[in-house]
């Protein structure tokens, strides 16, 4: 290495210092710490005490864990194929040339711009079963219903009920797919418009235009959102925190494990444990990722391939 | 030459990332220690202390108590003492305190609290006996509490009830209950007379309502004994009488705590468990021609010789590590006097936590019913709150197999011996943390005498 090229090394190495800094001592040391302390008995306060495997055996033993990992992965697999469609259909409909598109893609935009304490806190009393706004809406339908069939239908007690809590959850999820949205509108006018006129002139219908040229060419924009999605909706903490008034939901049914990783730390002075937990969800990130990558990509359409 | 002004942007972020790790000492009031004091009150709470802060810090010239309010302070307490900044006093819960001291988080006081003249014989016992652990000192009480049954009279009224005659046992209270409930003409519940869940904040300490406790002090969760069975059987029979959807879809009507929507001030539950602080908060939201009254919380079989009532108390505590431990003792040893004490609890409508109290104190307290409240923790009924090492585990489990009994997916038998097998699991985890560090810490905290 000759002097100049030290020299601008040590130059480029001084101004990604920070970078540098803030990845090992904020990302790469926790990450090694958490894989110690998840060997160890560590209440945070007192020094750690190893125990060897033990907090891997409580894991695999305790019920409340498989049932936030069940949890976990039944939102996961809920709600990213109806946000993704959701998004999709979106798009697709705020990228047809009608007057005011502009207004209208602001509109469904803006409530991914909510922070997710106040769509917690909002969703919270939209979803309030005897006075929330969306079972107003579902009440006058359902005694239609009840009239005309001489059943007695109620809309879901959203929150309270262990049944319908998820579907709670999904649906105030499903409030912030303008983000996704925007990403899908992007990738719908990077399409050739003469993909679509020559699939015009062969006599290809609307519905046949989508599913031949729109889907497959939005495959990578799709592959990323499922991508992100999935890292997402595997970490979901926030928003069902905040529904449940920091609980766990009825018949723990809004428990999550970021959330138990959260209490396990934090409410239960268990960090060894937490730490555990916490690598599991880490190991089950990478796995489904990889998963999807895997098998995803060879679906992916790319057109510069 | 060139070379040290090419350092000279990177030396003076140096310097500013490392003033912000230099505490402010006396800042603001120089020539003063400054105590920093973490309060976990707000609102008018959070200005009576204010105001006790302020008086102190005008009484003398050395110290200068900070107070900041802070949310969820056991936790964040938990992480500045392991991250060693602790702050010098924390405003904590009697239940906290076996955590903490298991985890040698806190400083023993009863040296330095002789030393500030603060004496046993000056508490009500059960406030004094709050604040010790394994034969220790930890805490000095601050505003305590005990509970008790409110009820409102126009809703005893209106259902043909004597409003001033309370249920003086369980049996009275459910049979009450079922006269106070009211139904819509569709079957749903319109009000009830009592529910567990309302507000459910005792629910485990609620065994005593039968005689017993769910722990016996050391290592053992007693949900297997009789008073347990018993307290799951009375749960039991709430979705039975009621139906589980039914009053889950009428608690899902209740608003905030804190609020007009309050489910006792709309008198949607006649009958609740509460403390003293309850009557705050029915002046501040309820309609002005709110009727209540307050007596001792029944217990099941025959009325009991002494009332019955579960007692808590808020705590000051010194953090292990805190920097400034003897001013923090003298303001904690100012706050016991009982001017200091009397103006808190009178700002605050509670009553003192000490044996005496001034003549005025009872005469111009606003509470209608304090008297009631300083019978209860006077009494040989009363007991401490539950302080397990696991309480937020135990609590975060009860409430979920309440609410699945509540909706018939779960057997009292099934509810009660999985709490048992799983709590029992988790104390015994604490158990074998703290047998560990035990004996090492024990002769630690006495050679600091």
């Amino acid at each position: 290495m000759t002097r100049g090229e030290k020299r601008e090394l040590t130059a480029g190495l001084l101004f990604i210092s920070p970078w540098l800094v803030g990845f090992l001592a904020l990302s790469v040391y926790p990450i090694l710490a958490s894989c110690w302390f998840s060997l160890c008995d560590y209440s945070v306060l007192a020094d750690p005490v190893y125990i060897g495997t033990e907090n891997y055996s409580e894991l695999w033993h305790d019920e409340v864990f498989w049932q936030a990992l069940r949890n976990t992965l039944v939102f996961a697999a809920v709600s990213i194929p109806l946000s993704t469609a959701l998004a999709i259909g979106l798009a697709v409909l705020l990228n047809q040339p009608v007057p005011g598109r502009g207004v209208f893609r602001t509109i469904f935009f803006l409530p991914s711009l909510v922070p997710a304490i106040a769509l917690a806190i909002l969703w919270q009393w939209m979803l309030n079963g005897p006075v929330g706004l969306v079972n107003n809406l579902l009440r006058q339908p359902l005694d239609l219903i009840n009239r005309l069939a001489g059943t007695s239908l109620q809309p879901p007690d959203w929150l309270n009920d262990p049944s319908w809590a998820m579907w709670g959850l999904v649906i105030t999820g499903l409030w912030g797919a303008g983000n996704a949205m925007v990403i899908y509108l992007a990738g719908l006018q990077e399409i050739p418009a003469e993909l679509y006129e020559a699939a015009e002139m062969d006599g290809a219908n609307s519905w046949q235009r989508f599913m031949h040229v729109t889907l497959p060419l939005l495959t990578p924009v799709i592959f990323f959102n499922v991508i992100m999605g999935l890292i997402g909706s595997l970490q979901t903490f926030a928003v069902p925190y905040i529904l449940t008034n920091g609980g766990d939901g009825p018949g723990r049914s809004l428990l999550f494990l970021a959330t138990y990783i959260y209490q396990s730390a934090f409410d239960y002075w268990n960090m060894g444990y937490a730490s555990a937990l916490a690598l599991f969800l880490f190991v089950l990130i990478l796995a489904l990722t990889w998963i999807v990558v895997r098998f995803g990509e060879k679906r992916v359409h790319y057109a510069g391939r | 030459m060139r070379q040290p002004f090419r350092l000279a942007p990177l030396a003076a972020v140096a310097v500013l990332l490392l003033a912000g790790f230099v505490p402010a000492q006396g800042a603001d009031n120089p020539g003063k220690i400054t105590v920093e004091f973490w309060d976990k009150w707000s609102g008018f709470e959070a200005d009576a202390m204010q105001s006790v802060v302020d008086d102190f810090n005008k009484a003398q010239d050395k110290i200068f108590v900070r107070r900041l309010n802070v949310s969820r302070i056991e936790q964040k307490m938990m992480l500045a003492t392991a991250g060693r900044v602790p702050p010098d006093i924390v405003n904590l819960w009697a239940s906290n305190l076996t955590s903490y001291v298991q985890n040698n988080a806190l400083l023993p006081l009863d040296k330095l609290a002789r030393e500030a003249g603060v004496d046993e014989s000056a508490y009500i016992p059960m406030f004094w006996q709050l604040c010790h652990q394994e034969g220790f000192l930890w805490a000095l009480p601050l505003t305590p509490s005990v509970t008790a049954l409110h009820w409102n009279k126009k809703m005893f009224r209106e259902a043909g009830l004597d409003p001033e005659k309370p249920p003086r046992t369980l049996e009275e209270l459910e049979e009450f209950n079922n006269i106070l409930t009211k139904r819509e003409p569709d079957g749903s519940l319109k009000q009830v007379g009592h529910l567990v869940q309302e507000p459910g904040w005792w629910m485990r300490d609620m065994t005593h309502l039968f005689g017993g406790s769910v722990w016996d002090g050391g290592s053992k969760l007693l949900l297997d004994e009789q008073p347990s069975r018993d307290f799951f059987a009375w749960i039991a029979t709430y979705p039975q009488r009621f139906g589980g959807d039914a009053m889950n879809r009428l608690r899902g009507a209740f608003g905030n705590f804190a609020s007009p929507q309050n489910p006792f001030f709309q008198g949607r539950v006649a009958m609740i468990m509460q403390g003293v602080w309850m009557d705050n908060f029915i002046r501040q939201y309820a309609s002005p021609d709110f009727e209540y009254g307050v007596a001792p919380f029944p217990i099941a079989g025959a009325p009991a010789e002494a009332p019955a009532t579960i007692a808590d108390t808020d705590i000051l505590v010194i953090p292990a590590g805190a920097t400034h431990p003897r001013e923090a003792m003298e303001f904690m040893a100012y706050v016991q006097t009982q001017p200091a004490m009397e103006k808190l609890c009178l700002a605050q409508k509670k009553f003192t936590p000490l044996r005496e109290v001034s003549p005025d104190f009872i005469r111009n307290h606003p509470h209608p019913y304090i008297r009631t409240f300083i019978d209860l923790a006077n009494s040989p009924n009363a007991r401490p709150i539950l302080a397990l090492p696991t309480l937020t585990e135990y609590s975060n489990d009860l409430n979920n197999y309440v609410n699945l009994l509540m909706l018939g997916k779960i057997t009292t038998d099934e509810a009660r011996q999985t709490m048992q097998e799983r709590q029992q699991k988790a104390l015994d985890k604490k158990t074998a943390r703290w047998n560990r560090a035990k004996a090492k810490l024990l002769a630690g905290w006495r050679s600091s005498l």
